[in-house]
């Protein structure tokens, strides 16, 4: 049941596109790119669950892709609402400018 | 197919730091398309072409939408004056090149297929979705149930934006 490609490489890849998601996420101040990033996170944890998945040749590593991928759509609209709501209250996307509450 | 990985791989990894790294918004959402195709291309290597499909249409094609969207709503780059800039191609070769390096991989793997070359273990869908709906079945209705709430959720915070100020609409 071995692929051809080794499981180490796309788990390497995965944690790759994590750390830059993570990065991006800590750096950026624009509440569309931490967006982005968190994207990019959720990206290579299913990227992870579907190489661990090609690894033995089984189904449940695309099931757990199709949760993440359930995760992020919902991630996404509630984040963007909320960027929306933000947008309106404080006229621009700077995740800074939110450091007071009752905003 | 190692040589094929890695191709793929890189031109994942370097989009992805090209979205994180671009100061306008809309230049990162491309490299993220590309980030995403890439990780479809990767996909359907390792034998996953349910989870390819998905990832493009879904990913690449949904959500991206839903940011294009939300960024063009928000008119937050005074469009008319950069537009110009935009055309230029500075703007759109580095995802060009990428995108066209993504696609004579994927005709290299589709010809390599159908000469039987290609010998991975593909994981088909009707496999998944007999694991999706008979030991997962819990997990799709959490999921579904998930997904209402992002819905409530998304259209109860769109939709008090409205009347307070300029309308903005209600989104997803």
């Amino acid at each position: 049941m071995n692929p051809v490609i080794p499981a180490e490489y796309g788990l390497i890849l995965a944690g790759l596109l994590f750390a830059v998601g993570l990065a991006g996420v800590l750096a950026r101040r624009d509440l569309i790119f931490i967006l982005l990033s968190l994207e990019i996170m959720l990206n290579a944890s299913g990227l992870a669950f579907v190489v661990a998945g090609a690894r033995w040749g089984a189904a449940d590593g695309q099931v757990m892709f199709i949760f993440i991928l359930a995760v992020a759509s919902a991630e996404v609209a509630v984040g963007l609402a909320l960027l929306l709501w933000f947008h309106h209250l404080h006229r621009g996307l700077d995740a800074d400018s939110a450091n007071e509450m009752r905003g | 197919m190692n040589t094929l990985f890695i191709i793929a791989g890189a031109v994942a990894f370097v989009s992805a730091i090209m979205t994180v790294t671009r100061s306008n918004a809309i230049h990162a959402l491309l490299y993220m398309v590309v980030s995403l195709l890439s990780v479809g291309m990767i996909f359907y290597i390792l034998g996953a072409p349910f989870a390819a499909a998905l990832e493009v249409i879904i990913y690449a094609g949904a959500i991206m939408v839903l940011f294009v969207f939300v960024i063009m709503m928000l008119n937050i780059n005074e469009s008319m004056s950069e537009e110009k800039q935009w055309i230029k191609p500075t703007v759109w070769t580095g995802p060009a090149i990428l995108t066209f390096i993504l696609a004579a991989e994927l005709v290299y793997a589709l010809r390599q297929e159908t000469t039987g070359a290609f010998r991975i273990v593909m994981v088909s869908p009707v496999e998944v979705g007999i694991s999706l709906f008979g030991e997962y079945l819990i997990g799709v209705e959490l999921a579904s149930m998930l997904l209402l709430a992002g819905l409530v959720g998304a259209y109860h915070l769109a939709h008090h934006i409205g009347p307070a100020g300029k309308r903005e609409g209600d989104e997803s």
